[in-house]
């Protein structure tokens, strides 16, 4: 029975028609593997200016995407490819991410400098940026073991006003030198 | 529509549910007993779609056995060799793949040999190592080009005079010789075939290149673009203003320009058959059309070029159990490029995987992306992000998430750089 019905599907191609109106709306896999030419294999990336997504919480991802769609984060590609998903697809991914196991990376970093940033940041950063950095309150990003690059790329955003940085962090980070910040992102970079 | 489907079905004898099973069942070749043979996936072709198809599949159902077929024991990206030539990278190195450690990591069988055959009815195909049966096949062998369009292309020596580079490797590195040994004041000829071909910002990328190097290197010399096109057919804006910005007199742009003749001797191309136009190095990139084994297996169209497939599974419209993906296949609006191959890749194995397992498909989503480098630290992107238009049955950009940068861009630069290791490690990890 089955048989002979592909046998007649095949010849009048509604096949490849059946095939489609019977497909399942997109998986969270399917949507979040199409990010993995970008950020890695399940969001673990190898490259260090690319932030890894795996292990990222789900309320940042949320909070960065739809920030990204709507223009209010700057960004070079994201702004563009987050047009292409809907709310529940974006949550969907947050989600896939927010599962995978933390990314860790090995990247050569400052011994002195990671150990001046581990002395800052409970006073500065740990009120968000919990447990070493790898939990965030709220939309919170999760940083650690993230690319040290990439979190100088960011904070550089923030620095020129060009990412906009949350109020109580802001209180945080405007007095901070330069130097001391640097510390604290080799810290956050650092952590396993 | 669906609902149509659902009735039909129906009238047929089934509930919806169980049409649905079943037929995705009957699809496959899905042992029934536990005494059956392991099911079998094939892959041609280890390059941008093959080396994920084949890793995917493993990821999403390690029972299914997996064999990955590459004439060579390494790959060499595309991507990023124009900034090989333009002097950027010392070598090819960085570009440069092997297939040990995908092997290992997901245990892909990964077989070095040529396929001259597929035998669609038998399931299986022939290579220089024996035969390999298949249930489910993947086809991703690249590009071919179309030299017979060319009066005077002789499809082995042609390239040795007049590179195409492109196909990376041993023709990039001599197209990077002869800019090398250019005389100064002498001029490099770039010629474009008619779209659609393999990576369409590509060539512009690659004049831009060109210019950089000849500008440090080699006063009085210039690019001359001949394209086949009648105009720049991918991020025109941002190439015209980094060409004006950083290049200024020395990319000699040329449209509507197509490429019938060539004259190795004289190192002359003939436009139309009446114009000539001379090079000191000319960079001929000959039209194109799949892979030469998709014509072999008649895996191709009408269009007696590209390969027509089901755009949610990438399953063949002509054989069926074969899937096509990558520049072979007809994408609908996905451009043929790297990350597009990847993108569908990874859509194919899934599709596989359902199809094998006797579950329902889900719905394709595809990205691409493409990097270019107008300067040694400026680059631009272009983007979308791809469905199926189930009306049209044809795959489509999703509105506002295709776009071109604002500008030229430092940080794209850095970033293009990432996007390059995450990809090579996708396929070689
Ligand atoms: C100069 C240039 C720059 C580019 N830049 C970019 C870029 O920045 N970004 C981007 O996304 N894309 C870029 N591309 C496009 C990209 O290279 C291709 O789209 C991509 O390689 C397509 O993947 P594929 O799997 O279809 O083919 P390929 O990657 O070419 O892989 C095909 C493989 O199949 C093997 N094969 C073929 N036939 C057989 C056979 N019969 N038996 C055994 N093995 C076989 C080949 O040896 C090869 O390894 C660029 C291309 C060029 C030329
Ligand atoms: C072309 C490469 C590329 C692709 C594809 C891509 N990204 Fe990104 N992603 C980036 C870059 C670059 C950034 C930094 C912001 C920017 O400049 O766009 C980024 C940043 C992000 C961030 C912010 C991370 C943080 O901690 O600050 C998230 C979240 C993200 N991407 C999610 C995704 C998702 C989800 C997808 C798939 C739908 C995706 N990306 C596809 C390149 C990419
Ligand atoms: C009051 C809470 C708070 C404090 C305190 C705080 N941050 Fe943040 N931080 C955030 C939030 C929320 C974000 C994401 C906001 C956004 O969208 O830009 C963020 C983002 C970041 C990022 C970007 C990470 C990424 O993946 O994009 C860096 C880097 C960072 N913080 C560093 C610091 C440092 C260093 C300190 C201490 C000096 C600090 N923050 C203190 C809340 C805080």
């Amino acid at each position: 029975m089955t048989m002979k019905w592909r046998g007649w599907a095949l010849t009048t191609g509604v096949l490849a028609i059946s095939a489609m109106a019977q497909a399942a709306p997109p998986t969270a896999a399917m949507l979040s593997n199409a990010c993995a030419g970008c950020h890695g294999t399940n969001g673990g990336s190898a490259g260090p200016s690319m932030p890894s997504l795996a292990g990222q919480s789900k309320e940042s991802i949320v909070d960065a995407m739809t920030k990204f769609k709507s223009g209010a984060r700057p960004a070079s590609v994201m702004g563009r490819l987050a047009k292409g998903y809907s709310d529940a697809e974006i949550a969907a991914m947050g989600e896939f991410f927010s599962k995978q196991k933390i990314h860790v990376t090995n990247q050569s970093l400052d011994p002195a400098k990671v150990s001046r940033g581990a002395s800052l940041q409970e006073a500065n950063c740990s009120r968000c940026h919990i447990d070493d950095g790898k939990e965030g309150k709220d939309d919170t990003p999760v940083m650690a073991s993230q690319w040290l690059t990439y979190l100088q790329m960011q904070m550089a955003d923030y620095l020129t006003g060009h990412r906009k940085m949350p109020e109580k962090m802001k209180e945080k980070v405007d007095p901070m030198s330069k130097e001391d910040l640097d510390a604290l992102l080799h810290f956050y970079a650092s952590v396993k | 529509m669906t609902l149509e489907r659902r009735n039909f079905l129906k009238l047929l004898g089934a509930g919806a549910g169980v049409a649905t099973a079943g037929l995705a069942g009957c699809a496959t070749q899905q042992p029934k007993t536990a005494s059956a043979p392991t099911r079998k996936v094939v892959v041609i072709g280890g390059g941008y779609g093959g080396t994920i198809a084949a890793k995917y599949v493993r990821m999403m159902d390690p029972s299914i056995e997996v064999t990955l077929i590459e004439r060579n024991d390494h790959f060499v990206s595309c991507p990023f060799s124009n900034l090989y030539l333009g002097g950027l990278l010392k070598d090819l190195s960085p570009l440069t793949i092997k297939y040990d450690k995908l092997a290992a990591n997901h245990g892909i069988k990964v077989v070095q040999a040529e396929v001259t055959g597929i035998d669609a009815a038998g399931h299986s195909v022939t290579t220089s190592k024996g035969v390999f049966k298949y249930d489910r096949l993947v086809v991703s062998p690249g590009i071919e080009f179309r030299t017979d369009e060319i009066k005077g292309y002789d499809m082995a020596s042609t390239p040795e005079v007049m590179p195409h580079a492109w196909k990376a490797g041993p023709q990039t590195i001599l197209l990077r010789k002869q800019l090398e040994a250019l005389k100064p004041g002498d001029n490099v000829v770039i010629s474009i075939p008619l779209a659609p071909f393999r990576c369409p910002p590509g060539p512009y990328e690659r004049a831009s290149m060109i210019a950089m190097y000849l500008k440090q290197h080699k006063p009085g010399s210039k690019v001359i673009i001949l394209d086949a096109n009648p105009d720049i057919v991918s991020k025109k804006g941002l190439f015209m203003k980094g060409w004006k910005k950083h290049y200024d007199g020395l990319v000699d742009y040329r449209p509507a320009k197509k490429v019938t003749e060539v004259d190795t001797r004289n190192m002359t191309v003939l436009i139309e058959g009446v114009e000539e136009v001379r090079g000191a190095v000319i960079n001929l990139i000959p039209p194109q059309k799949a892979g030469h084994i998709a014509h072999v297996a008649g895996l191709v169209g009408d269009d007696k070029k590209w390969c027509p497939v089901n755009p949610m599974t990438f399953e063949s419209t002509l054989h069926k159990d074969i899937h096509v993906i990558g520049d072979s296949s007809i994408a609908g609006a996905m451009p043929k490029s790297g990350y597009s191959a990847n993108s569908e890749a990874k859509v194919c194995a899934s599709s596989i995987v359902a199809l094998m397992n006797g579950k329902e498909i889900t719905e394709m989503s595809g990205i691409n992306t493409c990097y270019s480098y107008l300067s040694a630290k400026e680059a631009v992107s272009v983007t979308g992000v791809y469905r199926v238009n189930k009306e049209k049955n044809v795959i489509e950009a999703v509105p506002g998430s295709v776009g071109v940068s604002p500008d030229l861009s430092e940080v794209e630069a850095i970033y293009a750089e990432s996007w390059l290791k995450n990809i090579l490690t996708e396929m070689s990890t």
